[in-house]
């Protein structure tokens, strides 16, 4: 028998795997549960989109795009990017198509940082930013946002987690699993110590279509002095509920695109080419869908938020993304365990806020992509619990 | 388009409460609101969505009924559509622009009911020139849900974060 960890390497030896997978096993043996974990729509991708797909399919357009994606799919994200936060970029220097999100994520990291060097990440946050920095020879610096703060990134707190080996922010906002966002005045704080600090942002705007309360996402690239400082990562999945056609992209500096093309051309070629097509549809025809799931989405996170605040776990209103992050401290349990205890005991499955970062305890992440239904069965579910766990405590 | 009317044409039985959370307003507010859409006549009312084909004795049929009339001077379509909604048979009657001028979905216990009911009601009030009816055979959607196969609401997303 190969011992074949001998073989591994060290980085990825010390990534550990997502520790909410356990979870997910619990809810998948269940038949009954009401997930609330998920963390992507619920829509499927509108009839116009995946026609598009599926009529270039039909074409026999079978072929690899060039690697940078296909020039008018290019263009039109340089388009919609000005046209929706005032930002303008060249199409064939400054922008890059990815496969998802995730994909630029990985190029930017790669990209930009250093044996050694650190890279701040505020958390609670998605989980890919601190494997990815490792994984690129980087030291991950985590700053806990918190709960008085709306989990808004604070300037304060990103000096004070400056050192001499500091290269990059990432900037993860609207936010999951929080829902915070970060307004303009907030951004232009950030941007002054980034500035000063000769740094470089990477900006994850995956969830920039899904803003609430008439607030238009702002890009921390359009504050004075920070569009030569910042990478942009956004894509298909969120706004356009395209997740499984795995399409992304990255806008930023000439020079910056121009490293992170040459990784992509050599691990990747170039994204799916039928996700691309739909991707040019989307962008061309696609507000009116835009508008109307994030209707649906304001409803249902108005509902989610007003549901359990009611039943007394206290929960800042988020403003954008998809979830709401209720803290659960007053129940006496913590995230993991009050997870797992609503899991059996009323087969409603949340998140623990600790698979987003330690700070995440004492926090769930609750996901409002269902249906206003299925929404109202699992919040009645959760009230039954927060009940009988104060039943059991005063008992 | 009005969002509380939306919401309740989709699902009648949220509170005043939740209604008043998912569109930002006060709780009286939402009350007083449906109040006056009740009074106005805008809300005629709340009915459940049944689905007889899952009952085994239901029945119940129902038939799509074409009517085409001769309308006079002082029998006009309103007049004729007044005297077909009258019979308690009758459930819908719609007044159609195309081939033939009302449409009405008639029920009935049995097909017989329902094929007598129209020769001997319907196509003797006076000025109706010709009736056909289609017996519906089966509801796969009827008023946004899916009748047909309850497993498509099932989520197919996978557990992944």
């Amino acid at each position: 028998m190969i011992d074949y960890t001998k073989y591994f390497n060290k980085r990825i030896k010390s990534v550990s795997p997502s520790g909410i997978r356990r979870f997910f096993d619990i809810a998948n043996e269940m038949d009954d549960v009401i997930s609330l974990s998920i963390g992507e729509p619920d829509f499927q991708t509108p009839w116009h989109i995946r026609d598009e797909g599926i009529r270039n399919l039909e074409k026999g357009h079978t072929w690899y795009s060039p690697n940078r994606g296909f020039s008018e799919l290019l263009k039109q994200i340089t388009e919609y990017y000005e046209r929706r936060f005032g930002l303008s970029y060249i199409p064939g220097d400054q922008a890059l198509v990815t496969v998802g999100g995730s994909e630029a994520i990985d190029l930017a990291l790669r990209t930009l940082v250093d044996e050694g060097d650190e890279v701040i990440i505020p958390q609670p946050s998605f989980v890919c930013y601190e494997p990815l920095t490792v994984m690129a020879g980087g030291v991950p610096v985590i700053i806990n946002t918190k709960n008085e703060d709306h989990f808004r990134l604070k300037a304060s707190d990103l000096e004070a987690s400056i050192t001499p080996k500091t290269k990059l922010l990432v900037l993860p906002f609207p936010n999951n699993p929080t829902g915070a966002i970060m307004e303009r005045r907030d951004l232009e704080e950030i941007a002054e110590v980034i500035k000063k600090h000769d740094l470089m942002v990477l900006s994850d705007e995956i969830y920039s279509e899904l803003t609430y309360g008439g607030r238009n996402h702002v890009s921390i690239a359009s504050i004075d002095g920070m569009y030569e400082r910042t990478i942009v990562i956004n894509g298909f999945s969120k706004s356009y509920a395209m997740t499984g056609w795995r399409l992304g992209y990255a806008l930023g500096p000439e020079p910056i695109i121009a490293q992170m093309t040459k990784l992509h051309q050599y691990g990747i070629m170039c994204a799916p080419t039928t996700a691309q097509y739909a991707a040019i549809e989307a962008l061309k025809n696609g507000d009116r869908d835009v508008n109307k799931m994030r209707d649906e989405y304001d409803m249902r996170r108005r509902l989610v938020v007003d549901g359990f605040n009611d039943m007394g776990l206290s929960c800042f209103e988020p403003l954008g993304a998809f979830y709401v992050f209720p803290c659960i401290k007053s129940t006496g349990l913590g995230s993991e365990e009050f997870c797992t205890r609503l899991i059996m005991e009323k087969h409603v499955a949340v998140v623990p806020g600790t698979a987003f970062g330690k700070c995440g305890d004492g926090f769930v992440r609750v996901s409002y992509s269902y249906s206003l239904k299925h929404l109202k069965i699992a919040l009645e579910r959760i009230r039954e619990f927060v009940k009988e766990l104060e039943n059991e405590r005063q008992g | 388009m009005n969002k509380l009317l939306q919401l309740l044409g989709a699902n009648s039985q949220f509170s005043t409460a939740e209604l008043a959370a998912m569109l930002g307003e006060p709780e009286d507010f939402i009350a007083a609101q449906i109040k006056e859409y009740e009074s106005k006549g805008i809300i005629k009312g709340y009915q459940a969505v049944v689905n007889w084909d899952e009952i085994d004795d239901a029945r119940h049929v129902e038939a799509l009924i074409e009517l085409k009339v001769s309308p006079k001077k002082d029998l006009g379509f309103d007049e004729m559509a007044e005297r077909c909604m009258a019979f308690e048979e009758v459930e819908s009657v719609y007044l159609m622009a195309g081939v033939y001028d009302f449409a009405i979905i008639v029920k009935g216990e049995t097909m017989q009911d329902i094929a007598m009911f129209v020769a001997k009601k319907l196509s003797t009030i006076d000025g109706v020139l010709s009736t056909g009816t289609h017996f519906i055979m089966r509801r796969y959607k009827d008023r946004g849900m899916n009748l047909y196969s309850p497993g498509s609401e099932a989520d197919e997303r996978s557990l992944i974060l």
